[in-house]
């Protein structure tokens, strides 16, 4: 620490906010560049290469070297870049949440049991339809897919309405989380006995939803989801003064005069939809919610949920570009699943900024 | 000059667990809380003081009576027009990282501001002044988890006056603090009622210093009931030592202490001068002795001798005399 602080407090003062407000400027222009950079690689990598420059002349309205280029990055690639920068912005923004709400630095959007929720809906599609159904969700193609969405955005939304029920009669956030928890496992419970009974192809079927992907989203698809993470990420914005009260706990909220019950309910309100909308279009994705908070408060050490908002949406966005870029083994035929990918390469990565960290930096402690 | 800020009348506390089943922890409570006023509550463990306080500042509700905060009743005011008027500084340790002193006692500042938190320079001067009034303003460019116990605490009560308050309500702000931190605690908390002319109602465990810097103590007991006064009315009335009554403590109103009531076992006659005098008897009461000035020959019997600057204690029991050079060896010996 400087030792001179104290003798000039006063004019100091006026001078150190714009000056640190200038700095986390430098910080997001850098992430809007990187994000758009890594919005055209992804469009360019896949089984077919196809050069940076005609992916930008493609996406600005030129006529490009192949005719097939156009075709595949406006049908395909675009899709899976626009969903993958709309599942990294809601995961990401629904994990910071939950972590402040929870004051716990394990909390993800996941959570409540979200998740577990969706699964037992695309469960009971998947593997209780019967040969029949399952012929029948192969043959529909695309539209499969959408009743795959839809039983998942069931499944999310049953145990969304249990939660917000719940989060308006506990005490203590605590018990919502351990209710939460809950929630899950009796959902994982009764999904588990559905695999059990099932035949090997469609336990098949249900693992590859599993697994997480951005490429099965269409364009249709993304006319309900894309409004409907942008509604959640607005609601999040709304919160943003209510989750700052929040980091000293509901107590100190509360005495600060913040109706708690009602930011409570809009908080879950806005993670729930933003994790749960992105289950049941991609399947279940895992650690970018728990991952990229950590790594904005780190970046640009901070609490202030005025800066970790537009952080986390941004680093999520990226993160999950460069999740799927990676998963698409540039120059190869494969496709790895999305979930192999985020948490393989981004464990690791959080364990290194976590030890670098300073001692006791931690933003919650347990 | 000293106005009255907040009455309770016939006020009743406790939780409510549902409809029909509740929990009373104290009723029938009459109070007053004054502008430049101390008030410390002070009462053994579990009696209720968090449940009070929580009451008193609106954190949980009141189960019956009156509350009024300057002369309005509280439970009209919005949640906001209260957090303006009372702040609080809680008992658990507040763990943020990644945070600046400046931005936590910024967030002092939430009932004053609108929907996108955005700061006028009026909240800016508020949180500047709140820090020098807790003489924090050296630590505003710190990181929370880097403060010391005492400096966090500084900065929590410089969070709370960053609501600009009528009242601040604190509870138990000494209870992590080692004693040097505790007395500066409970100065500030003087200062801001004195100077600043806030009505400050802290719990605290610290009887001594409570009692050393309190303008007015509740003293809440066992039965639910307080009894209010400066500490000296409470000594002199007796209601002090009632209420912290115990089987083996008592409270001797001669010297303010707590004393255990456990009888000596064994005598010893202390002949000696000054400070030397007062810490060998200290140290021989604590091993159990009664201490006499003069007694019979039979009697285990130390001297304090002083040769120049080196100080001796000589031991004269049973017709053996030994000397030793500190009060522990002494101890040692006579106990040995």
């Amino acid at each position: 620490m400087p030792t001179n602080a104290p003798t000039e407090v006063t004019p100091n003062n006026s001078q150190t906010t714009p000056r640190s407000r200038t700095v986390g400027f430098g910080v997001f222009a850098l992430l809007v560049l990187l994000l758009a950079l890594a919005f055209v690689v992804s469009l360019s990598l896949g089984s077919v290469s196809i050069p940076l420059r005609e992916v930008v002349r493609i996406l600005t309205g030129e006529p490009a070297l192949k005719e097939s280029w156009g075709t595949i990055v406006l049908d395909f690639r675009l899709t899976k870049s626009i969903t993958a920068v709309l599942v990294g912005a809601a995961l990401s923004l629904a994990g910071l949440q939950m972590q402040t709400m929870f004051r716990n630095p394990l909390a993800d959007p996941f959570i409540l049991g979200i998740n577990s929720g969706a699964s037992l809906g695309v469960a009971l599609v998947v593997l209780s339809l019967g040969t029949a159904g399952t012929a029948l969700l192969a043959g529909l193609g695309t539209l499969g897919d959408l009743s795959l969405a839809l039983a998942a955005s069931v499944g999310a939304g049953l145990v969304l309405a249990l939660i917000l029920l719940v989060g308006q009669r506990v005490k203590n956030p605590t018990t919502l989380l351990i209710m939460g928890l809950m929630f899950g496992y009796a959902a994982s419970a009764l999904t588990s006995l559905l695999i059990y009974f099932s035949r090997p192809e469609r336990i098949h079927a249900y693992t590859i939803w599993s697994y997480g992907s951005f490429s099965g989203v269409t364009w249709n698809q993304l006319r309900v989801m894309a409004p409907v993470i942008l509604v959640g990420l607005g609601v999040a914005v709304l919160l943003t003064k209510p989750l700052n009260a929040l980091l000293l706990g509901e107590d100190y909220a509360r005495s600060m005069g913040l109706n708690v019950k009602h930011a409570r309910f809009f908080i879950l309100l806005s993670a729930s939809l933003l994790a749960g909308t992105v289950t049941a279009f991609c399947g279940p994705i895992g650690f970018i919610g728990v991952a990229v908070p950590h790594l904005c408060r780190n970046l640009l050490r901070s609490a202030d949920h005025k800066v970790l908002i537009p952080a986390v949406i941004l680093v999520g966005a990226i993160a999950a570009l460069v999740a799927d870029a990676i998963a698409q083994l540039p120059g190869s035929q494969y496709v790895l699943p999305i979930n192999v990918i985020t948490s393989l390469f981004g464990a690791p990565f959080v364990i290194w900024v976590l030890i670098r960290q300073r001692r006791g930096a931690t933003s919650f402690t347990v | 000059m000293n106005s009255v800020v907040l009455t309770a009348r016939d006020l009743t506390i406790g939780y409510v667990h549902s409809r029909t089943n509740k929990t009373v922890i104290a009723q029938g409570l009459n109070l007053e809380l004054h502008t430049q006023e101390l008030v410390c509550l002070v009462g053994p463990n579990g009696v209720g003081k968090s449940t009070l306080l929580r009451t008193l500042t609106g954190i949980q509700p009141k189960l019956g009576g009156n509350l009024l905060l300057k002369g309005k009743p509280l439970e009209k005011y919005t949640s906001k027009a209260l957090a303006q008027l009372v702040s609080v500084v809680l008992t658990s340790p507040v763990q943020v990282g990644n945070m600046k002193v400046r931005n936590l006692v910024g967030l002092g500042r939430f009932p004053f501001t609108g929907l996108f938190d955005s700061r006028s320079p009026e909240d800016d001067s508020a949180v500047q002044a709140a820090l020098e009034m807790a003489g924090a303003e050296g630590l505003a460019e710190r990181f929370v988890h880097e403060l010391s116990d005492g400096e966090r605490q500084r900065v929590m009560i410089a969070r709370a006056l960053a609501q600009e308050p009528l009242l601040l309500v604190l509870d138990e702000p000494t209870a992590f603090l080692d004693l040097p931190g505790r007395i500066a605690i409970m100065q500030l908390m003087r200062e801001l009622a004195h100077i600043h002319g806030k009505a400050v109602l802290t719990s605290t465990h610290d009887l001594d210093l409570a009692m050393h810097t309190a303008d007015k103590l509740w003293l809440m007991s066992m039965d639910g009931t307080i009894t209010a006064g400066a500490p000296e009315d409470l000594v002199l009335s007796g209601s002090f030592g009632t209420t912290f009554a115990q089987p083996d403590l008592h409270f001797n109103p001669q010297t303010g202490n707590f004393e255990s009531t456990q009888q000596p076992v064994q005598r010893v006659v202390l002949q000696a001068e000054g400070l030397a005098d007062i810490w060998t008897a200290r140290a021989l009461r604590r091993a159990g002795f009664e201490v006499l000035v003069e007694g019979p020959a039979d009697l285990p019997r130390v001297e304090v001798v002083r040769q120049n600057t080196r100080t001796t204690w000589k031991l004269l029991r049973s017709g053996v005399a030994l000397e030793f050079d500190s009060i522990y060896a002494l101890l040692l010996s006579l106990s040995g």
